[in-house]
């Protein structure tokens, strides 16, 4: 225990810098998935053939290749193409694609538990598209889809240390360069296990105070 | 002011609609009734193109009811709905229910619209329940506040959808008490309903539908009192004395 304390104390600084970029992938990828699967869902739900179809084969295609691939494509063999980003940009758009798939999976499940009596009224009272969704079955579907969501969030959080495989220097890289410099390996994957809980459970009792907001049946 | 002609309508083969006709002026008060399945619910469903119809047309006065063209906003703006099973929307409050079609579809200052809102809650009898949300509520108030919703939307005609089917026996009267004030008033209806006394009582017309056609029409109290075809007498039967 002693020794692990005085490890913790010496490799703090540098595990916390890795702290600072698997939130920030995290929170970027999150953006771009829940923005990305909400324009498939919409697209499922459009009514629209065309739309409908290229978001299912999209999205099947992205369910249906590892996210540690998409990461190799997007790194290395998009600039064969001339579009070079860098290892931070590549993880969060692979990772916010990659979810993108579950998040739309998701909303669409939300959207259409809505009853359809409620589209029906809105229509009735002269309602257009965008306005059905946007007043009368996102504000209901929420309620629905945000447990999942959560889960989601907290996958985001952990699937971060992917992004590692194409060199951005996270929490799990980190933790795994001090410890193949140190040999200490208890100590060093118990900090990044224990770091790795302390952004999880706040989370997760985030996700549960919005669930009791939500549930009360007010906005 | 509503015209119907030679309308047909098939949900894959089922052929719902088989040619209906009907003209329903402005200030009449039209009762559709007919035994389930008989395309009644169907008619108003088109008329404000929450259905399309394959064939023949639906025009409100000088406009084609076509769901499929921008115009059907202002078909819906002219014809509003209440549904069976009221569809309020959950999330929002018996007032903001009322005030969601003013602000958001015709562009009604929020607080106008907010003040005929509250006239139209008090004219139905729930001004006390302006904050409350519709599971807080009975059915029968929930339809009561569908029926303020539908005439927040100042329509030149109401469609009513079997209004009190969805509602425990003791509620039916509060909700035809206020059916009742608007035809008073002048309102155009068109109601499927199985409320026969009410509709021989309130209606100018009644229209007995049976397998997507009408089998007869007339004026309300003649026809539901001494109907002439004799699956209208059997239906009347059936329905006025169950047992």
């Amino acid at each position: 225990m002693q020794r692990f304390l005085t490890d913790a104390a010496e490799y703090l600084p540098i595990l916390m810098q890795g702290v600072g970029l698997t939130i920030l992938v995290t929170i970027g990828s999150l953006i771009l998935s829940t923005v990305l699967g909400l324009v498939w869902a919409l697209m499922r739900v459009s009514g629209i053939k065309v739309l409908d179809w290229t978001a299912k084969i999209f999205v099947n295609f992205i369910r249906g290749v590892p996210i540690i691939v998409q990461l190799f494509y997007i790194y290395f063999v998009l600039p064969d193409m001339g579009i070079a980003l860098s290892a931070m940009q590549s993880a969060i758009i692979g990772l916010g694609i990659a979810y993108s798939a579950y998040q739309s999976e998701n909303f669409r499940a939300g959207i259409q538990a809505i009853d359809h009596g409620q589209i029906e009224a809105a229509q009735s009272i002269g309602m257009g598209w965008w306005m059905i969704m946007r007043r009368v079955i996102l504000p209901q579907a929420i309620r629905i889809v945000l447990p999942p969501y959560g889960n989601i969030m907290i996958m985001m959080l952990k699937d971060s240390s992917q992004a590692s495989t194409i060199t951005v220097a996270e929490l799990a890289m980190q933790g795994k360069l001090i410890a193949s410099a140190t040999f200490k390996n208890t100590s060093v994957f118990t900090m990044v296990a224990i770091l790795y809980l302390c952004m999880s459970l706040p989370l997760m009792y985030l996700v549960s105070r919005l669930e009791k907001h939500y549930a009360t049946g007010r906005r | 002011m509503i015209v119907l002609d030679n309308v047909h309508k098939s949900f894959g083969s089922n052929h719902v609609l088989r040619g209906f006709s009907t003209r329903i002026e402005k200030g009449e008060i039209v009762c559709i009734i007919g035994p389930s399945g008989s395309g009644k619910s169907t008619v108003l469903r088109c008329i404000n193109g929450l259905e399309a119809y394959d064939d023949g047309s639906i025009r409100i006065g000088e406009t084609r009811v076509d769901r499929d063209s921008k115009s059907i906003v202002d078909v819906r703006k002219r014809v509003s709905m209440v549904f069976q099973r009221f569809n309020l929307f959950p999330h929002r409050t018996a007032l903001e229910n009322i005030t969601e079609g003013p602000i958001y579809v015709k562009g009604e200052p929020r607080d106008r619209a907010e003040e005929r809102g509250r006239k139209l809650l008090a004219r139905v009898g729930l001004a006390e329940k302006e904050t409350a949300h519709p599971p807080q509520l009975s059915g029968g108030q929930q339809q009561r506040v569908a029926i303020a919703r539908a005439l927040a939307m100042e329509p030149e005609a109401i469609l009513f959808d079997e209004p009190t089917s969805a509602l425990d026996p003791e509620m039916v009267g509060e909700v035809l008490a206020v059916m009742k004030s608007l035809a008073e008033e002048g309102m155009t209806m068109v109601i499927v309903t199985h409320e026969i006394a009410f509709a021989r009582e309130v209606a100018d017309r009644a229209i007995f539908m049976d397998q997507g056609v009408i089998v007869e029409e007339g004026p309300a109290r003649e026809m539901l009192s001494a109907p002439k075809q004799p699956r209208t007498q059997d239906f009347l039967r059936r329905v006025t004395h169950p047992i």
